[in-house]
This record gives C-alpha cells, structure tokens and sequence, in this order.
C-alpha cells in the first residue's frame, strides 16, 4: 500500500487502470438502468420504486465517499504524504454531488410517498444534511486559503472531525423514530426485498460505487499532475 | 417488460433520474476534461525549448 504512496508508482499502476474503471462503470449503468425499468411496479409505492435505484446508490456511495476523504485526511495530517491529500481533496466534489442528489431524490419520493418534500425532525434526513455541510466546508476551507500546506492542514483537521458523522448517518434509523424507513440491505436477517428489487439496486450501487472510483482515481492524477505544472512554473519564476 | 409509463408519479421519477443523470454526467465530463488540461499544459511545460528538467 505505502509502495503505491510514489506518486510516479501511482501515476503509471493507475494508468491502465483508469479506462477499465470507467468502461465497468458505462457498462454497468446501462444495465442497471435497463433492471430498473423491467421491475415491476411495487404494489405499495407503485412506479416511485424506481427512484429507490438512484436514490440508495447516491446516499450510500456518498457516505462511502466521506470515509475515503476522511482516512485521506488521516495520512494526510499525520504523515503528511501528499497523495493522501490528493486523494482527500479529490473526493470532496463528487461526495457533495452524490449526497446533494441523495436529498434531492429523497424528497421527490418523500413528497408522493410521505406528503412532505423534506422532515425537519427525522434524524436521517439531519444527518446526511450535515454530511452534505461537511462537504461544502471542506471545500470552502480548502478554496479560502492561499497557502497550500496550511490549507491542506486544516481541510485535513475538518475531514477527521466529519467522520464522527458517519456512525450518525448509518445508525440513525435505529437509534432515533425517524420517518426514514430503517436499512433495508445490511441487516442481520439479509436483505428485505424481492430480487426483482434487490438486482437493480445492487448493480446500480456497483454503478455508482465503480463511477466514483473512476472520477476519483482520475481527479488525483490530474493533481498529481497540476502540482507539477504549479512546481515548475514556480521554479522557472525564480530562474526569471 | 421495460415500462416507462410511470403513470400518476412521472412527476417524480423522471426528474430524479434526470437528476441523476445530468450530475453524473458533469462530475465525468468535468473530471476529463480537467485531466486533458493539466496534462497538455505539463506536456507544454516540459517541451518549451531551452529547459532540461523532466521531472520535478
């Protein structure tokens, strides 16, 4: 793993890795679009079940996704290795893309489902209302200062504080009455649906998990990348 | 059977897969096209004529 941590050994390991991942990723979209529009109609939430195979992929990749930014920001902080805070900083956008569309398409099955586009009591939607928050901070810190190693320090310091959160998020549902029906997948007795349900929503779980790993993978070698092109455009300054 | 008629709820469905689609679409896009960018500017960088450097 810390072989890896060579940002040359990473660039050319990833390389022919990138492409794979994206290509899994198309190719498992598609088919996972193509389950959830075969389905049947669920007999209680009718055609809104569709929009549980975007849903649950978004939120629980975006929870997944602030655990990658959170150990990045772990080796980042503590042996200041600056790939891990490539990899944390890299995962940053695509954690709020997919907790944003994890609230948004949460309400459009709230609405018909529940009545209401939004809860402000129910201790999941608060949750992953502040992961989404953790994620705007992040990036926010990051973007207001100058001085790289110091912004790296202090993203690095609020990364580890969210992670605090996410026991929050995924017990939620158990710790609280929330509305937010409880997990339905990871849980002791397996999962509680039909596999006419179960198949769309683990492959398109794969899709967007895969999909991230390919943004994610290609975010830290166009860093990688970037900080060269920082470095010696610096160092041709001072020749200058 | 493929079924897109989602009947009462197509009020509901398609914007969330719209959503969907449109956020992924451009967090891919937005990731090459930024790949693309820093390497032909590195790519630059190094070919300018009168420097000898390759690697940082």
């Amino acid at each position: 793993m810390f072989g890896l941590a060579n940002p040359d050994r990473f660039l050319r390991f990833t390389r022919p890795l990138t492409p794979v991942l994206w290509a899994a990723a198309a190719v498992l979209l598609v088919v996972g679009t193509w389950f959830s529009f075969t389905a049947p109609e669920d007999y209680q939430q009718g055609d809104t079940v569709r929009i549980m195979f975007v849903h649950v992929p978004a939120a629980s990749v975006g929870l997944m996704i602030y655990g990658a930014l959170g150990v990045s920001s772990f080796f980042a902080l503590v042996f200041r290795h600056p790939l891990a805070d490539a990899a944390a900083r890299a995962a940053a956008l695509p954690g709020a893309a997919f907790t944003a569309l994890a609230l948004a398409t949460g309400s459009l099955w709230g609405k018909p489902m529940w009545g209401a586009w939004w809860a402000w009591g129910d201790a999941r939607l608060m949750s992953v209302l502040i992961l989404f928050l953790f994620y705007i901070g992040y990036m926010a810190l990051r973007a207001s200062i100058d001085d790289e190693a110091k912004a790296t320090r202090a993203a690095a310091v609020l990364g580890l504080v969210g992670l605090i959160n996410l026991p929050i998020v995924k017990f939620s549902v158990d710790w609280w009455n929330t509305l937010h029906q409880p997990a339905s997948l990871l849980r002791a007795e397996g999962p509680a649906m039909p596999a006419v349900y179960l198949t769309p929503l683990l492959i398109m779980m794969a899709a967007w998990g895969v999909l991230f790993l390919a943004i994610w993978l290609t975010a830290i070698r166009t860093e990688i990348v970037r900080r060269r092109v920082v470095s010696i455009r610096a160092r041709r300054a001072l020749e200058a | 059977m493929l079924d897109l008629d989602m009947g009462r709820y197509a009020a509901f469905v398609w914007p969330a897969w719209g959503l969907s689609a449109i956020v992924l679409a451009a967090l891919a896009a937005r990731a090459a096209h930024a790949a693309r960018r820093w390497s032909a500017e590195l790519k630059r960088l190094q070919d300018e004529p009168g420097t000898t450097e390759s690697q940082p």
